[in-house]
């Protein structure tokens, strides 16, 4: 594999992460995030509807954990507490599976997290023998300081869960990704194509999104605009891109040869 | 005398005795993929069998949904 994603030893070939909420039906949820090319994916952990048919299908028999890595989040969770017994509920859900997502948010109205309780839970998770990937604030400190904590990569917001509003503040992004010695992946935010190659243009090691692909008019074709937007990133960072020149212009034709002058 | 038991938030009276097995029976829900914590704990699903609950467990059993 050329140029592999590393997630706590394990290597995946796609850099782009999709959640599977709020598509219109799990034929739809299947066919984007095959268009998506990504192999892993997120959900949500929620109670049982009581008396629910037993023959209704289920999101893991459309997206096999044979076939894709599950990573379960902790969405909805306002305590440390919360987010982990939901993990520890995820666990024993996906037969011991340790790879996950913590997420401790802080309002209902921002979405933002609540660091101190998302750092006390990474604690616990990280000494119970949890993978964390952790949905943090664009904050240089307390990325390190989660790194710190033994999370396995972590995951700064590029503007507000599910807003479209793209990456609000690069300068910090890139400066967590010069620190970390853990991928960083971008996380909530990315509205379009452009926002997903301008953050693995930052140097980020992958993007996580779900908004920006469900809420599409056309939900599959950004799937795999987001593939291509998410690949062109990557190869444009790898490639390293020119200095800019914001007061020179120079011709990228000859300057000499030209027609018409006399020497 | 019928126990009673906090599912999912909702009180529920079973007979007595039922076991974690018996209960996932009675919901339905039987061979699907879920979860369960009694009590805070994890209840793994080599003990569904053997597991009986008592008068004011509390009960949380979930499955994974579409999310971001």
């Amino acid at each position: 594999m050329d140029d592999p994603l590393v997630i706590a030893g394990k290597s995946y070939a796609s850099r782009l992460l999709v959640g599977t909420g709020k598509y219109r039906d799990f034929g739809e949820t299947r066919e984007a995030i095959e268009a998506s090319g990504a192999q892993i994916v997120t959900v949500a952990i929620r109670r049982v509807n009581i008396g629910q048919d037993a023959d209704q299908p289920n999101l893991l028999d459309v997206l096999p954990p044979s076939r894709f890595t599950i990573l379960p989040n902790t969405a909805g969770c306002y305590t440390a507490e919360d987010a982990v017994r939901t993990l520890r509920l995820a666990r024993e859900l996906l037969d011991g599976h340790a790879l996950v997502k913590l997420e401790v948010l802080g309002d209902a109205h921002t979405l933002f997290p609540n660091m101190p309780e998302t750092l006390a839970a990474a604690k616990t998770l990280v000494a119970e023998g949890f993978q964390v990937m952790v949905y943090c604030s664009d904050d240089p400190i307390m990325a390190s300081m989660l790194e710190d904590i033994g999370c396995v990569a972590v995951m700064p917001l590029a503007s507000l869960i599910g807003s479209g509003m793209g990456i609000l503040n690069p300068w910090n992004l890139q400066i967590i990704r010069d620190r970390a010695k853990i991928p960083v992946l971008v996380d909530a935010g990315i509205g379009t194509a452009s926002d997903a190659a301008v953050a693995m243009e930052l140097g980020c090691d992958a993007v996580l999104m779900n908004t920006a692909i469900a809420a599409a008019r056309d939900p599959v074709r950004m799937a795999r605009a987001m593939k291509l937007a998410v690949e062109g990133g990557r190869e444009a960072w790898l490639a390293g891109r020119m200095p800019k020149k914001p007061y020179r212009a120079q011709p990228s034709s000859p300057s000499e040869g030209l027609i018409g002058k006399t020497s | 005398m019928d126990i009673r038991l906090t599912i999912n938030g909702a009180e529920r009276r079973f007979p007595p005795p039922i076991t974690v097995r018996g209960l996932v029976g009675e919901m339905g829900i039987e061979g699907r993929r879920i979860a369960i914590e009694r009590n805070g704990e994890i209840v793994p699903r080599s003990r569904y069998d053997e597991t009986t609950l008592a008068d004011g467990d509390r009960l949380e059993v979930v499955v994974a949904v579409g999310g971001g």
